[in-house]
């Protein structure tokens, strides 16, 4: 799930967690610090609102006071304030009264209780029952002077429900505030992916249309940020690669029409001196024996010149791209035998055609000739007899019907480490270099002829020995590129 | 003998070629340029011209062209380098017979004026009996070499004229580019068929509607059996 690898997500994410652990920090120690304050503000003013009262009615007390005593004191105690929510209990010496009869004063801890046993300062303690907390306060009464403990203890409880409310209100009002703050911090994560993500994909979409060989690209360059930097690196980079591409474009090219140049000024001479190697042919027999064989020799490597520079005109014009298909929709297994016969090569190579006319297609027939020429003609000199020429039909459907040529030979094969560079001009297997009859073109223009067709070539050893190469030609019948043509049918009936 | 008219403006090409030819027992005439060579067409009255298309002065595919308007049916061979395929085929429009690339060994120059002679070899009058065949207005006379159309001749290059009586002797035949680059032309199997388009052009505008030659996609031509 690449997405939510993706920068925009990881921003997002970022941006939502910082928020919410911000949001949720400053809650919660805002959250103490208030509770804390205003609990503490709550309970100093009951312990001193509780001081006053006992100071002011304790020495009203009839000593030693009785249950009735301490009944009315406690109930005076609770009288005090105001909000009437006070629950006071006065004990002495085992004897004990509350303000509201029958009270049971369940909050009271027995470590409260001890704690004012032990001590005569004021002991508190905040007490979560249920639902609801209260403030336990807890004093003895001391002798004026503080000379003596007087045997009086008070007790008071007090519902904190205000400050309970305050407290849920504070949280609730943290939450309120967490969730607009998270989709805020989305909002803004957003945002910047875009801004982070704009330059990011158009710098994507211009390294594809580099990559797809528009050299050319550049990027708008706006701001001064890392990103604005890096879309000018970019266009340096890319202005640096057109400019190698085509001084080596160009140097291709000067080397490409040099070779094409240098074969064109040869044609002349050699057109002169292909006219006249018959003439040599006929009177070398009548020179005497040295000069005769000087004469056939430069006649025969005139004749192989010419076809060097035939080839080699040949190879430049695929190069500078001008080489033409002159499509012709014919026979194929014709054309192939057309070639062996030509060359007298019928009884030399086993072929396996189809009957006439079953494989039909428009091929450039003069190049089908020089690719099977070749291939033949490379299996006859390298290989060894017997040698397959075989054409069958291949395709997934109608429309894409492949005429597959395989030429079988039965030499040893081609070495391993040569296979991948045969079709390579003037490639030759051993470093020795050693002159064979053919230009050493003849693979290499296969190739193109081939792919000029939108075919394929390629070489291979066949398992039980000796070399296979396979063409792959695509038929494009005309029939099936523009429908049944006028009179087709009859065509097909009247052929001879 | 025949006589050839050779125009060649590279001196060594011209002097070998000459050579082959003359050894090949043809009487030859050389031009350096194309107003020179079209001066000797009249003077040497040549039975074959062997044109070099890349001239000084003069262009020659406009000496084609001017050799043509001289002449409709004296045979041409165009000598061109392979590749200059836009010039090949304006040269074959403007009427020319056949080509050969450069460089060309004189034997195969010496069977391609032999098959364009071949074309014309039956000259008017030779047999003396003429075998007519007639076509709705189109009348081949296959001893006579000669076509008439609506009574009136109709004077065709040698290719165009071994081409019309290829086709018209199986009407309804249909011929592949190959089969009539084999029997007009005596050029191989994979010879161009260009050749063979151009010079259908060629026949078609001269002979004009109805089209007497029809093409049949896929596979060739035919003679129309109208």
């Amino acid at each position: 799930m690449p997405q939510l690898r993706g920068l925009r997500t990881r921003l997002v994410v970022a941006f939502a967690l910082v928020a919410a652990l911000t949001a949720t920090t400053t809650g919660a120690l805002s959250f103490r610090e208030a509770r804390t304050g205003l609990l503490q503000q709550s309970q100093d003013t009951v312990i001193a609102q509780l001081r006053a009262q006992t100071n002011r009615l304790a020495p009203e007390v009839v000593a030693p006071p009785n249950e009735a005593e301490l009944r009315r004191f406690a109930a005076a105690m609770a009288a005090t304030d105001p909000s009437g929510t006070w629950r006071v209990m006065a004990t002495y010496r085992g004897l004990s009264a509350t303000s509201f009869a029958g009270d049971r004063f369940e909050e009271l801890t027995p470590a409260l209780r001890k704690a004012v046993d032990t001590r005569l300062a004021t002991v508190f303690q905040r007490v979560n029952s249920g639902d609801h907390t209260a403030l336990v306060v807890g004093m003895s009464v001391t002798f004026a002077g503080g000379v003596g403990d007087s045997g009086l203890q008070v007790f008071l409880i007090v519902a904190q429900t205000k400050e309970q409310a305050y407290v849920d209100a504070l949280v609730t009002a943290i939450e309120r505030a967490t969730v607009p703050a998270l989709v805020l911090a989305v909002l803004l994560a957003l945002l910047a992916a875009r801004g982070v993500l704009r330059p990011v994909r158009a710098l994507r979409g211009a390294t594809r249309s580099i990559a797809e060989g528009r050299l050319d690209t550049r990027l708008a360059v706006d701001g001064s940020d890392e990103l604005a930097d890096l879309s000018h690196t970019f266009n340096e980079t890319a202005a640096a690669l057109e400019a190698s591409v085509a001084e080596l474009r160009g140097m291709e090219a000067r080397a490409r029409r040099f070779a094409a140049d240098v074969s064109h000024e040869l044609r002349t001479p050699l057109a002169a001196m292909s006219a006249v190697t018959d003439v040599l042919d006929e009177d070398a027999a009548r020179l005497d024996p040295d000069t005769a064989t000087a004469v056939r020799l430069i006649s025969e490597e005139t004749v192989k010149l010419a076809r060097l520079v035939d080839d080699l005109m040949e190879i430049s014009r695929f190069d500078a791209g001008a080489a033409v298909l002159h499509l012709d929709e014919i026979d194929l297994a014709e054309s192939l035998r057309r070639t062996l016969a030509a060359r007298g090569w019928t009884d030399l190579v086993d072929a396996e055609l189809p009957p006439p006319d079953a494989l039909r297609g428009r091929v450039d027939p003069r190049r089908l000739d020089v690719v099977v020429a070749n291939l033949v003609g490379n299996a006859l000199r390298h290989g060894a007899r017997p040698v397959l020429l075989r054409l069958t039909e291949a395709g997934r459907s109608a429309a894409e019907r492949l005429a597959v040529i395989e030429v079988l030979d039965s030499g040893p094969g081609i070495p391993e480490a040569v296979l991948p560079h045969v079709f390579e001009r003037f490639y030759k297997s051993d470093a020795a270099r050693t002159r064979t009859e053919g230009s050493g073109l003849g693979l290499a223009i296969t190739a193109e002829n081939v792919r000029v067709h939108g075919g394929s070539v390629r070489a291979a050893n066949r398992p039980e020995g000796g070399a296979v190469f396979t063409v792959e030609l695509p038929l494009r019948s005309e029939q099936l590129l523009q429908g049944q043509a006028d009179g087709d049918a009859s065509a097909r009936g009247s052929r001879p | 003998m025949p006589r050839v008219l050779l125009i060649e403006d590279d001196r060594a090409v011209r002097e070998g070629v000459a050579l082959a030819l003359r050894r090949q027992g043809h009487e030859v005439a050389t031009a350096v340029t194309g107003e020179e060579g079209l001066e000797l067409v009249r003077s040497f009255r040549p039975d074959v011209v062997v044109l070099d298309l890349m001239l000084p002065g003069m262009p020659g595919l406009d000496v084609c062209r001017a050799l043509r308007a001289l002449d409709q049916t004296l045979p041409i061979i165009m000598a061109t380098a392979r590749g200059d395929d836009e010039d090949i085929v304006v040269g074959l429009e403007a009427g020319a017979d056949d080509y050969v690339v450069k460089p060309v060994q004189a034997r195969v120059l010496e069977a391609r004026i032999r098959a364009v002679l071949r074309r014309v070899a039956g000259a008017p009058g030779e047999s003396g009996i003429p075998k007519l065949d007639s076509y709705g207005d189109l009348t081949v006379d296959r001893a006579g070499f000669s076509v008439t159309l609506r009574g009136a001749p109709v004077a065709l290059a040698a290719s165009e004229l071994r081409l019309l009586m290829t086709l018209s002797a199986s009407p309804g035949q249909v011929f592949s580019r190959q089969q009539l680059l084999e029997a007009v032309w005596e050029h191989s199997y994979h010879g161009d068929a260009r050749l063979v388009d151009a010079c259908v052009k060629r026949l078609r505008a001269k002979m004009g509607e109805p089209g007497y030659i029809e093409t049949v996609r896929g596979f060739g031509y035919r003679f129309a059996s109208l």
